[in-house]
């Protein structure tokens, strides 16, 4: 589909949420995520009032609420009781604060005077508390913001906030979260909806990441930073895309979302057009198990040997409706299917538009029309489940399909890898908030007067990096993406070529990856060690990538002990030439000089990395000068 | 007018005519805010105007040089509509005392503020499932934090009580603190004779306007046992371990706040808990409890206590005149001394001279595990010859509600002695099992 997105209308505003590289906000644990088995679960409930609850019924979902336990798993060494709920938190972390503060001032944003934490009401179960602690450290401004090939694009707000709970595992009844990451600070930056064009998001995103690590004190690698995507079009609704993590695929996630709203409108016009009405899709909820009695449908026959059975709703005027693609691969009954998900818990949907099918027969699929009471151009939806799932299931689709009548609903949406989205819940009403009493306000302006100059620009960076180092501007880029800079400036006192350190911290690093080496074993201390040694000349720049995949490895402790094994010594390396030499006498005294280069490259073959590149050419000369001598 | 501000802040709202809860645009430079203003606690400077925007977040704005416009004025706070109560035939009657804490109470979102309830039913909203364990009701006493308590409370607490079980109630809950609610279960304990129906206090460690409020737990667990619990003592309800899945029974006299935050901060000492309380029902973990009795309660009120009487903590080096002015200002002092009930040795004919003026001393141990022993060492028995009344296995703050409620009925030493060293409510005499303490690392 070709898109004019002027003509449609597109708006699109970013979230950024980026992990700071500090301790947790409202205590002093590291911010570490662990790899290993916590050492304890503790097992909790949530609970709201019923009256607080939202839209779709609130008395089921009360219910449902307060059934569901939550775990958490708790690491005694790097959680504490502040994570597990169990003390009230810390005062802020300052340091956190002048970070966020660091980056709202280059970005032209204005500090709020008083920094007030809120708890925003979160009941997942992704926070031990029930809420998110979460505070507004800075507003945009029209002077705020960053330019644009496509134009500037303003900032709304900066708040710093906790991390969530890590999520393990969620079922209807009940879900597991780790609590290491819980309480890592968090800064989320927005941007008012000035983005127009898909490409103009993903060039946002890159200058707000890299204004972010410009500052030197955020976290690197996967899931330290994320994107959030809001986009709208005229006459459409604004949708909250979650979870993105590959900048390069925004582009596609805008294009494809204008895409599903514009199908949105489209079936909306249809359905007007066929005069369906809200209210001719208020029938109950129907009992159709007798329809498949002697089923030979195996997603019918466990669902019932489970104990569950099978409810349906007539679909009024739907007929072909709910199988109509919204987005390449992803048609209308799987939105209907996410809300199922989402609000009964249950597997799924089986719609009239895709039935028969799924083993289940045309003569099963007219008794359950006729017992939804079903007539030509009506569709229908069943779902397979326990009867207080399944209506809150069916009640939430039904839903769904009267704000089919209304166009697109405001919603929260999840990334898909292939940049489609997924439902994942409705759009939070205004949040609701209240402040959190157990953390007193900050008077900002002492910590705005610590800060006394801002880190320079990512450009400035590496325009530096540039002249100083005399690196192309692409590998400088590439330091200072891999926020490398302060590592790189470091290492290069030990009087390695530049280029050649560079391309260490960088292009060898990714080779190594794409080789699928667990680069990340990879620390400051390994690189510092490297450069020191090949500063003295102890170690060879051949191997180099070889001490890197060692050390990645775990097979050698430190780069020192990888060169001990490896080393070797000029007698050891003249007896090898002496070796090749003997091996290929007859075509070394064919060629004569000429055969340097034959030699040399066999030799390299046995040394390579364990002694320096130019020592073996000097004694290969040498000892193929002698050897010549000696005929 | 209202207007919770102060100071400077005060001069320069009340002059705009700006009260809590407006709605109102700020001017500052080149920036623009629109909200709510909320009220700003009195501990905080007088220089910041708290707005809430509209996303919700709170921001302090300070009001150099800033211009106001009133766009609405505030509206009251809107109470909820919430069904009223049913009485149920087949459910106890069981009322719930209310002292203090946030256990009754709920935020209103728009604002942030914490407001009180008025009906039951507003509690109902939070915890239905007390609905279906007893027929509730409040009486409102107080709303006190509980560290603010003192012996006239525990009275009026205690009168609320006698009244309710009179009036036929099959149990009572009492929402409290939890700061000193061990000094309260522990008085009543003392001051209602011949109780026969359970007195439960309850309370929260995370407030009832949060989603993990442990309140609920508490709250259910709280009702089951006063509705059908079998325990005819003042005890206190709350959680067990950091799970939401069970609370403890834990007898008044015995229970000990240990922890400043943790769920489960109330435990027993010397003694295990009495019963373990899930959603769904009551496992009693110990069989002595003086039991439920059927019928109209007859318990008796006794609540003749002497208020002026000291608990102090001894400490190396502690000074003479320390002990010899508690000794002059107070009717009885309660010692909580070293390891197996010990004090430094200059303080002990200090002891002498106060008990010899006819001022009751008990010792007790801050040790709070194990019973005091004062024939072991020297020390122990100098202070035995100097006439301490040994507190054996009692916590120093029983010991010390004890000793007002001895005083309160006799000023003869002897008798104090007497009824200092007999087990009146369960708070002496304990089994020391080997289970009884508790590290978490063995």
């Amino acid at each position: 589909m070709d898109i004019n997105y002027e003509k449609v209308g597109l708006k699109v505003g970013l979230e950024i949420h980026q992990r700071l590289d500090t301790h947790k906000l409202f205590c002093s644990c590291p911010s570490i995520m662990r790899e290993d088995e916590p050492h304890e679960w503790i097992r909790r409930r949530l609970s709201v009032s019923y009256s607080e609850l939202g839209t779709i019924d609130p008395a089921a979902r009360f219910e449902s609420l307060r059934k569901r336990d939550f775990l958490y798993g708790i690491y005694y060494d790097t959680t504490c009781e502040v994570e597990a709920d169990e003390a009230p938190p810390h005062p802020m972390n300052e340091e956190a604060l002048e970070i966020s503060l660091t980056i709202a001032l280059m970005l032209g944003m204005e500090p709020v005077d008083e920094v007030h934490v809120m708890r925003k009401i979160v009941v997942d179960g992704s926070n031990t508390t029930g809420f998110q602690r979460t505070a507004l450290v800075a507003l945009g401004g029209e002077g705020s913001g960053i330019e644009t090939k496509w134009g500037r694009v303003r900032m709304a707000t900066l708040c710093l906030e906790e991390e969530s709970a890590y999520i393990v595992e969620s079922k209807s009844e009940r879900a597991k979260y780790r609590l290491d990451r819980l309480g890592i600070p968090l800064v989320e930056l927005a941007t008012e909806p000035d983005i127009m064009y898909p490409e103009q998001a993903r060039e946002a995103a890159l200058k707000l990441g890299r204004i972010l690590r410009a500052t030197g004190k955020v976290q690197r690698g996967l899931g330290t930073i994320r994107q959030d995507i809001n986009v709208s079009i005229e006459g459409g609704a604004r949708q909250e895309i979650k979870g993105v993590q590959d900048l390069d695929l925004i582009p596609e996630i805008i294009r494809r979302e204008v895409v599903r709203q514009l199908n949105l409108l489209s079936i909306r016009d249809e359905l007007r057009s066929r005069d369906v009405k809200e209210e001719d899709l208020d029938i109950p909820i129907v009992d159709v198990t007798s329809a498949f009695s002697s089923s030979k449908s195996k997603l019918i026959t466990k669902a019932l040997s489970r104990g569950e059975r099978v409810y349906g709703i007539k679909v009024k005027g739907f007929s072909g409706i709910l199988g109509k693609e919204l987005q390449p691969g992803r048609r209308f009954g799987k939105e209907l299917a996410d809300y199922a998900k989402v609000f009964g818990g249950v597997e799924g949907i089986l719609h009239g538009d895709e039935l028969p099918g799924y083993g289940i027969g045309k003569d099963e699929v007219n008794e359950v029309r006729e017992l939804l009471g079903c007539d030509e151009g009506d569709s229908f939806v069943l779902v397979l489940g326990r009867e207080d799932a399944a209506k809150l299931a069916l009640d939430s689709v039904r839903e769904r399909l009267k704000q089919a009548l209304r166009g697109v609903p405001n919603e929260t949406r999840r990334a898909l890898p292939d940049g489609n989205t997924a439902f994942m819940r409705p759009m939070p009403g205004s949040a609701r908030m209240y402040p959190e009493t157990d953390v007193m306000p900050v008077n900002v302006r002492p910590v705005l007067e610590r800060i006394k100059e801002l880190p320079p620009m990512p450009e400035d960076q590496v325009r530096e990096l540039m002249e100083k180092y005399d690196l192309t501007e692409e590998l400088a880029w590439e330091i200072f993406d891999d926020g490398k800079v302060k590592l790189f400036e470091r290492l290069s006192r030990y009087g390695v070529p530049t280029r050649f350190l560079a391309s260490m911290l960088v292009s060898m690093v990714r080779s190594l990856k794409r080789e699928s080496e667990p680069v990340e074993n990879l620390g400051e201390e390994h690189f510092e060690e490297i450069a020191k040694l090949l500063g003295e000349g102890s170690l060879a720049k051949e191997a180099v990538p070889e001490v890197l995949r060692s050390l990645s490895r775990g097979e050698y402790s430190s780069a020192e002990e990888y060169v001990k094994t490896h080393r070797m010594s000029v007698d050891e390396l003249d007896k090898v030439i002496e070796q090749v030499l003997e091996k290929l006498s007859s075509k070394v005294r064919e060629r004569g000089e000429r055969a340097y280069g034959m030699v040399m490259g066999e030799v390299m073959k046995e040394v390579r990395g364990k002694i320096d590149g130019s020592i073996v050419s000097k004694r290969v000369k040498e000892k193929l000068e002698e050897f010549l001598k000696a005929r | 007018m209202t207007l919770h501000y102060r100071g400077k802040a005060k001069r320069i709202l009340s002059s705009l005519g700006v009260e809590d809860y407006d709605r109102i645009r700020i001017r500052k430079g080149s920036l623009v805010y629109e909200g709510i203003v909320i009220p700003r606690p009195e501990i905080f400077d007088d220089e910041h105007l708290i707005l809430k925007l509209d996303s919700g977040y709170n921001i302090g704005i300070h009001l150099d040089g800033v211009e106001i416009e009133v766009l609405e004025k505030g509206k009251p706070i809107q109470r909820k509509e919430v069904p009223s109560l049913r009485f149920r035939e087949d459910l106890p009657y069981v009322p719930l005392i209310v002292t203090g804490g946030t256990i009754t109470s709920r935020v209103d979102y728009s604002t942030g503020a914490v407001i009180s309830h008025e009906k039951p039913e507003e509690l109902l909203d939070i915890v239905p499932e007390l609905a279906e364990i007893v027929n509730i009701d409040y009486v409102p006493l107080f709303a006190e934090f509980s560290e603010n308590l003192t012996p006239d409370h525990w009275r009026k607490i205690a009168k609320a009580v006698y009244d309710e079980l009179r009036r036929g109630a099959e149990g009572v809950i009492i929402a409290h603190g939890t700061d000193t609610m061990h000094f309260t279960a522990a008085a009543l304990a003392f001051m209602l004779h011949n109780l026969d129906k359970p007195v439960v206090l309850v309370g929260s460690q995370r407030s009832i306007d949060r989603p993990s409020t442990d309140a609920i737990l508490n709250l259910i667990a709280a009702a089951r046992v006063a509705a059908q619990g079998p325990i005819a003592e003042s005890v206190i309800v709350m959680h067990g371990s950091p799970h939401d899945d069970y609370a403890f029974v834990i007898r008044g006299v015995k229970a000990r706040k240990l922890h400043t935050s943790r769920r489960d901060a109330f435990q027993p000492v010397n003694e295990p808990p009495i019963a373990k309380v899930t959603r769904e029902k009551i496992e009693l973990l110990s069989n002595k409890f003086n039991p439920r009795r059927e019928g109209r309660s007859r318990v008796e009120l006794d609540d003749r206590l002497e208020p002026n009487v000291a608990l102090l903590h001894v400490w190396p080096g502690m000074p003479e005149d320390m002990l010899r002015y508690a000794g002059e200002r107070f009717k009885g002092i309660v010692m909580a001394g070293t390891g197996l009930g010990h004090v430094p040795r200059w303080l002990i004919p200090i002891v002498g001279e106060i008990v010899g003026s006819g001022v009751p001393v008990v010792v007790t141990s801050q040790c709070l595990f194990g019973r005091v022993d004062l024939q072991v060492y020297e020390t122990g028995r100098r202070l035995l010859v100097a006439g301490v009344i040994p507190g054996g296995d009692m916590l120093p703050e029983v010991a010390l509600i004890k000793l007002m409620y001895a005083l309160g009925h006799t000023s003869d030493i002897e008798e104090i002695r007497r009824i200092m060293q007999t087990n009146i409510a369960g708070e002496l005499g304990a089994h020391l099992g080997l289970n009884v303490f508790p590290p978490c690392w063995r």
